[in-house]
């Protein structure tokens, strides 16, 4: 017998693999993100990036940013590309919800598309390094980011 | 994690954490606290982070938390930590993303009865001419030629275009300009992020505020600052917008790589850090600087900007409308000064995150009028609570470098006050009791709501009890506004 999985259970699994959610912390924000690979870790950690600072993109025109970054380590890669994310939307306006990252070694190369800034709830003034350290957990790479507020 | 039993008590507001709790203490900490407010912060990383401070090269004295403590990143948010110049370290980290974030206090002759009326008018037009919320862009445009005088001039720079009167520049820590600023050693992006933002308020916890003073604890002093009782003053909290952050996140990248070079080892990468006489700490120090000068122009333009508010709202129903300036200081900031370690008379940068500059009496910085007093400390509560202004203590120069609290400090996660308060409801209490609210989003309204903080007079007395700031004056709100 064959059984169909609903486009719910897929979702679901979709996040029992990837994902992120909110940590409590005193005074900015805590994010714990996880994922099968580092470039779902990147693409996830944008994600709850943009869903904590309430991000809303105008339906168009949609636009294209390609990105080439490489640091130290993956830690400060991460830092980086999310910097990177943080300086197109405070001065272009510009942030995005479709993601094609490369990482290879500490190099990172992406195209992204986005749009403009509809609305936007809270300012992120900035990723931090604080106890920043990717891991291998049971569902995969596991990071927990503390974003300045 | 640190817990009580690791804390060696000194008296009912100091303890220690001994040089012997981790072998990687370079000094001990010192905390100024109740047994109470000491447990409000038992489960967050607050002490963790002060010992974990307390491991950088060239530390001094010891590290000092302030009663408003509470979890941060690196450093904890209301820490104190002194190297010695030049050989000591500067840690971007230690003094924040939000560089010169401060406080300044403007005081009147207006009081607060003949204006009730008007007050909804006045916050509405305060929050129309003090441009405030996420990313928003002021009334001044500034060229690149005229950031980098704003880098180099800070209050001057607004003295200059009229924004700023001579005693508002003089009742400014520093004189509102901070020397060896170096807008070569900002970068590009930190620049354009800069450029619109001078004289915005921004988001988060800033805000301002308009106040009664309700009660003088100091009638000389008070008299001196120009407040008395039943006087509106108002206050204005912000810091160096993009411009800052931008100028913090290019160092503390840039210093991943300096502590390699430089074999300094750290409890956590957020405390990255160079040798102040490194061509790396001279570099950030000189962009610090120019961010530092900027916050400066910014509370001043917000300042020219909320006395404009005023007169719109009240000129003809009053008789002076005018707002004076009672004092400006910075709680996010790395300065060089000269303090007494040991007996010795030594040359230190002091890092303030979260923490303010307390200066007694006599010290020669301060502006003729308060130098026999003391400078000014000013300590917002959280919204919809008291707030205090304070002196500066013989007793601060002696233990806490200087420095006082800043605050009435979290206890309560942004994410446990969402789900526990609700913004609108929030902004309903608020009005009931009489403080009229102009918030650009009622989450973020809810993540300041005062239950999330710890109680600001208990701050002050412990500060109060514990030698290191004395009381002039307590405040109460009647109108705020927040991004």
């Amino acid at each position: 017998m064959t059984t169909w999985l609903s486009s719910w259970d897929i979702i679901k699994i979709m996040q029992t693999l990837a994902g992120f959610r909110e940590k409590a912390h005193t005074a900015d924000w805590e994010l714990e993100v996880w994922a099968p690979n580092l470039a779902a870790l990147f693409e996830q950690a944008a994600r709850g990036m943009y869903a904590q600072a309430g991000v809303r993109l105008q339906p168009a025109p949609r636009q294209t940013r390609r990105l080439e970054l490489s640091a130290i380590d993956a830690e400060s890669l991460l830092v980086r590309f999310l910097e990177e994310l943080l300086y197109l939307q405070s001065i272009k306006g510009l942030a995005f919800d479709v993601f094609d990252l490369q990482i290879t070694e500490y190099a990172l190369r992406a195209e992204l598309v986005g749009a403009l800034i509809s609305s936007l709830d809270k300012e992120i003034k900035a990723v931090t390094y604080h106890k920043l350290k990717i891991r291998q957990g049971r569902r995969g790479l596991v990071v927990k980011i503390v974003f300045d507020v | 994690m640190v817990n009580l039993t690791a804390l060696k008590r000194i008296n009912d507001y100091e303890w220690e954490i001994p040089r012997s709790f981790r072998s990687d203490m370079r000094v001990p900490v010192r905390i100024f606290a109740t047994q109470r407010l000491l447990e409000a912060v038992m489960d967050d990383r607050s002490l963790e982070q002060a010992v974990n401070s307390a491991t950088l090269p060239g530390l001094v004295g010891h590290v000092v938390v302030m009663p408003d403590m509470h979890q941060g990143y690196g450093f904890p948010i209301g820490g104190v930590a002194a190297t010695r110049y030049p050989e000591g370290v500067i840690s971007p980290g230690g003094i924040g993303y939000d560089i010169n974030c401060g406080v300044r206090l403007l005081g009147s002759q207006i009081q607060y009865e003949a204006v009730g009326d008007y007050l909804d008018d006045l916050a509405s037009t305060l929050n129309h001419n003090c441009p405030s919320g996420v990313g928003t862009s002021g009334h001044v445009h500034l060229t690149d030629t005229e950031l980098d005088e704003v880098c180099r001039e800070g209050s001057r720079w607004a003295q200059k275009k009229g924004y700023a009167s001579e005693m508002d520049v003089r009742r400014t820590e520093e004189s509102g300009h901070l020397e060896g600023a170096d807008p070569i050693k900002v970068s590009k992006r930190a620049k354009e992020r800069g450029r619109g933002q001078i004289g915005t308020l921004g988001a988060g916890n800033h805000f301002i505020e308009v106040d009664f003073v309700e009660q003088v604890f100091d009638l000389r002093a008070a008299q001196t600052m120009g407040l008395a009782e039943g006087c509106l003053a108002v206050q204005i909290h912000c810091g160096s917008r993009g411009f800052g952050h931008q100028i913090c996140t290019d160092y503390v990248n840039e210093f991943q790589q300096a502590v390699h070079r430089y074999g300094i080892q750290l409890a956590d990468r957020e405390l990255v850090c160079a040798p102040l006489n490194s061509p790396e700490g001279q570099d950030y120090l000189a962009a610090m600087r120019c961010a530092a000068n900027y916050a400066f122009a910014n509370r001043q333009v917000l300042a020219y900007f909320a006395r404009k508010a005023f007169e719109e709202a009240l000129a003809g129903k009053v008789k002076n409308w005018h707002l004076h300036q009672v004092y400006d200081i910075a709680h996010n900031m790395g300065k060089i000064e000269t303090h007494i370690v040991d007996g010795e008379r030594i040359k230190v940068c002091v890092h303030r995150k979260g923490a303010t500059r307390a200066f007694g009496p006599g010290f020669e910085g301060l502006p003729e009028e308060y130098r026999s007093i003391g400078q000014p400390v000013l300590v917002p509560g959280s919204m919809g609570t008291a707030s205090w202004v304070l002196l500066g203590t013989q007793g601060s120069m002696e233990r806490s470098f200087g420095s006082t609290c800043h605050g009435a400090g979290r206890v309560m996660s942004r994410s446990q006050a969402k789900k526990k308060i609700w913004g609108e409801d929030l902004r309903k209490k608020l009005e009931a009791e009489g403080i009229h609210v102009r918030a650009g989003s009622m989450a973020g309204l809810a993540e300041e709501a005062p239950q999330a903080y710890k109680d600001v007079d208990d701050v002050v007395m412990t500060v109060v009890g514990a030698g290191i700031a004395s009381k002039v004056a307590r405040l109460v709100p009647v109108a705020v506004i927040k991004g």
